[in-house]
């Protein structure tokens, strides 16, 4: 018996711990090889398409930015540091990197803020509930292009346009929005903002409906009012969804590209480099200037503040997991496993 | 599993949704909406929507209406006209049709491709799948705007510049579409089925396209409408990759390019090319809710 024992666990162990299906008998060795090969082919267009279009081009923007090459030029010849010594000599890339801050900031914490709110309230019983939800989609469904332009004769400079109408009702003057520095940055953040605020609310919303009823019933016996219990028990049980969407704002804050480029009316990006985000400004070296090799060192400094972030993100969510002692693939097999044995 | 129902959205969904949790009837008394709530959606939902009555009115008047005085708040009469000018400014009618032509395979190419990963993903063994799950992973959040430079050389190389295929390959499949796929079809998909097949002796092909695809259809097609509408609004790669031949953002966008910039020209273009997007909006309006919230199961 007790010679046995250690055989069976072991036994045990393996057949738990192997992820692979059970081996039938019935099935004969021929279609055992197929069973294990489909995968890949199942994977493989996948990957053919991905790796040309997605992860080749992904790395061969390092190389570039380490080679002097030119839109239609010769091939390029190695440059070492040189893109990346341009780089941070030159004064534009200081203003995009800055830019990119400022409106990134003044875009997305409007945008998450009111996001929040809206989701608290959708979260309510109500009649039109449907089409409350479908108006929250419409700005993410629309395209930047129209929303930019659209936005751009309602933000006009001229006495006519449609704010500075509403700010003559009000007695203040109008504001010529493209010119400033700052109401430009504004006029660019008021269209990024219309077009996420909804998208975020329905992620906050989804993120609503999982926290679990009881611990609203358990404060509101506590006798926590609505608000209370928003700021207690809703904004807590958020934290994850709200990072998630934080780290999605922030990426996208640096991807910035259609709403500057239209509003300001080109690459150059205004007068006073108002416009000039980072992407932008890549644009603009690599195809309006036609240096390649400096748009790449950009595009490769843009890429390493986007891993920056997010591991930052795996970081803190990390943090999160150790704080409730169970990791996120687990908790997904779990579920998975639940839905099969019903 | 009810596809077509009210409930599209949780089908859709059920990693994030959850199986739909029966509300008491106390709570529902308790968590009505005030009047006050109303009133800041129905304000909310205006501001959204403000913006394309905008483009209407403004569309459909004479420039001079526009920024002489007060700016008209309802439509005028110069719709067409001023559609018809846009019309005759940039080439719209075969913008739309050549970004039809471009959404339409990238929906299709996305939801097969991305479906049949998907698949492999979540059901199947093989070695490296950790490893390969992995990467797809780790490339969700690198925004592909940072690759324009190297993929425009690549397409020059291949001759593709001006060619709709150049649009057309980079968006094919997406990693997202791997991901999404495989948690969905891990969580439809009970894994006695597939080994039922597999008992009974179909194919691993048959398995899959007699049960894996009918199955997870309510996931592909919440897929194929965030791959429509994103091919559609994509506006940065085509206007570098097809300028010659513009798909209709990048010839919207162009119509301003000309030396007098008219408002109300632009504005009846951009009708044009908001139009089909809404109309997608109002049919499939479900199912992208769903597919929003649906990236949200990753954090």
């Amino acid at each position: 018996m007790a010679v046995h024992a250690p055989t069976t666990t072991e036994v045990t162990r393996a057949g738990a711990g192997g992820d692979s299906p059970p081996s039938s008998a019935r099935s004969s060795r021929r279609s055992g090889r197929a069973y294990r090969n489909a995968p890949y082919a199942y994977i493989a267009p996948f990957f053919l398409l991905f790796g040309a279009f997605g992860l080749f081009p992904l790395l061969h923007t390092v190389w570039i930015s380490f080679h002097e090459y030119r839109l239609g030029g010769s091939s390029p010849t190695f440059a070492g540091w040189d893109n990346y010594a341009w780089l941070f000599q030159s004064e534009a890339f200081y203003n995009s990197l800055w830019k990119t801050l400022t409106i990134g900031i003044i875009s997305t914490v409007p945008q998450l803020l009111f996001a929040l709110g809206l989701a608290h309230l959708l979260n309510f019983n109500m009649k039109v509930r449907a089409f409350f939800r479908i108006s929250m989609i419409v700005p993410y469904a629309t395209s930047l292009v129209a929303a930019t332009l659209v936005f751009g004769s309602i933000f006009a400079n001229t006495a006519g346009g449609l704010v500075n109408v509403v700010l003559g009702v009000l007695g203040l003057d109008p504001i010529s929005w493209t010119t400033g520095n700052w109401t430009a940055q504004i006029a660019i953040a008021v269209i990024v903002t219309w077009h996420w605020t909804g998208y975020n609310a329905l992620i906050y919303l989804a993120g609503m409906q999982s926290i679990p009823k009881d611990l609203y019933e358990a404060a509101a016996i506590d006798g926590a009012s609505r608000f209370r219990q928003f700021l207690h028990v809703t904004i807590p049980g958020l934290r994850p969804t709200i990072l998630f969407t934080i780290v999605l704002s922030t990426i996208g804050a640096t991807q910035l590209f259609t709403e500057p480029f239209l509003f300001g009316n080109g690459a150059g990006g205004g007068a006073l480099g108002q416009y000039q985000v980072l992407t932008l400004f890549m644009y603009e070296t690599g195809f309006e200037v036609g240096r390649l090799g400096r748009a790449a060192a950009i595009a490769c400094v843009t890429l390493i503040i986007v891993i920056l972030l997010v591991l930052l993100n795996a970081g803190l969510a990390q943090l999160r997991t150790r704080d409730k002692g169970q990791p996120l693939l687990g908790r997904r097999s779990t579920a998975s496993t639940r839905k099969a044995a019903r | 599993m009810s596809t077509g129902s009210v409930d599209d959205v949780r089908t859709a969904a059920p990693a994030l949704t959850g199986a739909p949790e029966p509300r008491t009837r106390k709570r529902r008394s308790e968590d009505a909406a005030g009047p006050l709530t109303y009133v800041v959606l129905g304000l909310t939902a205006a501001v959204f929507l403000f913006p394309f009555y905008y483009s209407l009115v403004a569309g459909s008047h004479s420039p001079s209406d526009l920024y002489d005085g007060t700016p008209p708040l309802l439509p005028g009469p110069q719709l067409f006209e001023n559609m018809r000018l846009a019309l005759e400014q940039a080439d719209l009618f075969a913008a739309l049709g050549r970004s039809l032509v471009v959404s339409l395979a990238v929906t299709a190419t996305t939801i097969f491709f991305c479906t049949l990963a998907g698949f492999a993903f979540a059901k199947c063994s093989f070695r490296g799948r950790n490893a390969l799950f992995g990467i797809t992973v780790a490339t969700l959040t690198i925004p592909p705007t940072l690759s324009i430079i190297p993929l425009y050389v690549v397409m020059s190389r291949l001759g593709l510049v001006n060619n709709l295929l150049s649009v057309i390959l980079p968006g094919a499949v997406t990693a997202f579409g791997v991901f999404f796929m495989r948690q969905y079809i891990s969580q439809a998909l009970p894994d006695e089925l597939i080994e039922a097949a597999r008992v009974d002796g179909a194919s691993m092909n048959r398995t899959v396209f007699s049960i894996v695809f009918p199955l997870a259809r309510p996931g592909m097609a919440v897929l194929g409408i965030l791959a429509f509408m994103a091919s559609w609004n994509d506006f940065l790669w085509p206007f570098i990759v097809v300028r010659q031949s513009p798909t209709i953002q990048v010839a919207v966008a162009g119509i301003g390019a000309g030396y007098t910039p008219d408002i109300s020209v632009i504005l009846a273009g951009t009708v044009i090319a908001t139009v089909p997007l809404l109309l997608v909006t109002a049919v499939f309006g479900k199912q992208i809710v769903g597919g929003i919230t649906a990236g949200a199961v990753k954090g």
